[in-house]
């Protein structure tokens, strides 16, 4: 029988698989898909405890997550693009003016 | 028995397409299409919690907008492959993978003890209409701050992506 805590398990290992790609990857493009992969598993988890508890409140938590992530994704590429005009390359490594 | 071979099938889809997008370092056409599988995937153990109006957003926004918006943008920046190259930093990758497996065993560990199994609910649970009666009602304001967002991130996206600033 599927329990609660499957879908939690899932919701882990697929959150950790976005911080994975956040860490071992350097493009760009690939580490906004990641940061994706993360929001989707943190809907997942909440779906699952809007469920857990027959309440819709984790839901519409889901829908505003949905809506951050589109506007997100929006603002991401735009700068993602002005980036790679700029530095002419997809490596985060090579946008470092700021770093020490 | 229908609902175990759904669950598993579908939550191995997300992991391995999710898994798909991290390691793919070849061509980032094949992380986004990945991405769309696992969103897909996901949609279906949305709509298996009875959250049919999520897993249907999902769908629509998630791997019809996001995701093409990604492909939109992949394709407009005309990639080559040399492009992608140099991302070998062996340290970081291996301390990482350490790290996060420490941490996923861990918390597999931690939530697999957890015991709750599914309270009955009444049929239009995750409908439209039941969604929308909340979102409607309780979370008014959280709506229409919503669609504010919604609407400094056009300006926003206008504004950064325009080819010269004035």
């Amino acid at each position: 029988m599927i329990e609660p805590w499957h879908y939690q398990v899932v919701s882990a290992v697929l959150f950790m698989i976005g911080v994975l790609g956040v860490l071992i990857r350097r493009n760009v493009i690939v580490m906004a898909m990641c940061i994706e992969l993360m929001l989707n598993a943190a809907n997942l988890s909440l779906v699952t405890f809007s469920r857990m508890w027959g309440n819709h409140d984790g839901q519409i938590f889901v829908f505003m997550v949905i809506v951050v992530a589109a506007v997100e994704v929006a603002v991401g590429l735009a700068i993602i693009i002005r980036l790679i005009a700029n530095r002419d390359s997809l490596n985060i490594e090579d946008t470092n003016l700021l770093k020490w | 028995m229908t609902e175990q071979v759904l669950f598993y099938v579908f939550s191995f889809a997300a992991l391995l397409s999710a898994g798909g997008v991290v390691l793919n370092v070849r061509n980032t056409v094949y992380a986004a299409l990945c991405l769309v599988v696992s969103m897909l995937s996901l949609a279906v153990l949305f709509i298996m919690l009875s959250a049919e109006f999520i897993g249907v957003i999902q769908v629509m926004v998630y791997a019809g907008a996001i995701v093409v918006l990604f492909l939109f943008v992949i394709m407009l920046l005309n990639l080559k492959s040399e492009d992608m190259g140099a991302e070998s930093q062996p340290l970081l990758k291996l301390v990482g993978t350490l790290l996060i497996l420490v941490v996923s065993v861990k918390l597999v560990a931690l939530l697999s003890g957890t015991r709750k199994s599914w309270p009955e609910l009444d049929s239009e649970f995750g409908t439209v209409k039941a969604v929308g009666g909340v979102l409607y009602t309780d979370y008014l304001l959280a709506f229409e701050i919503a669609g504010v967002l919604l609407l400094a991130g056009l300006v926003a996206a206008v504004v950064i992506g325009k080819q010269r600033i004035d």
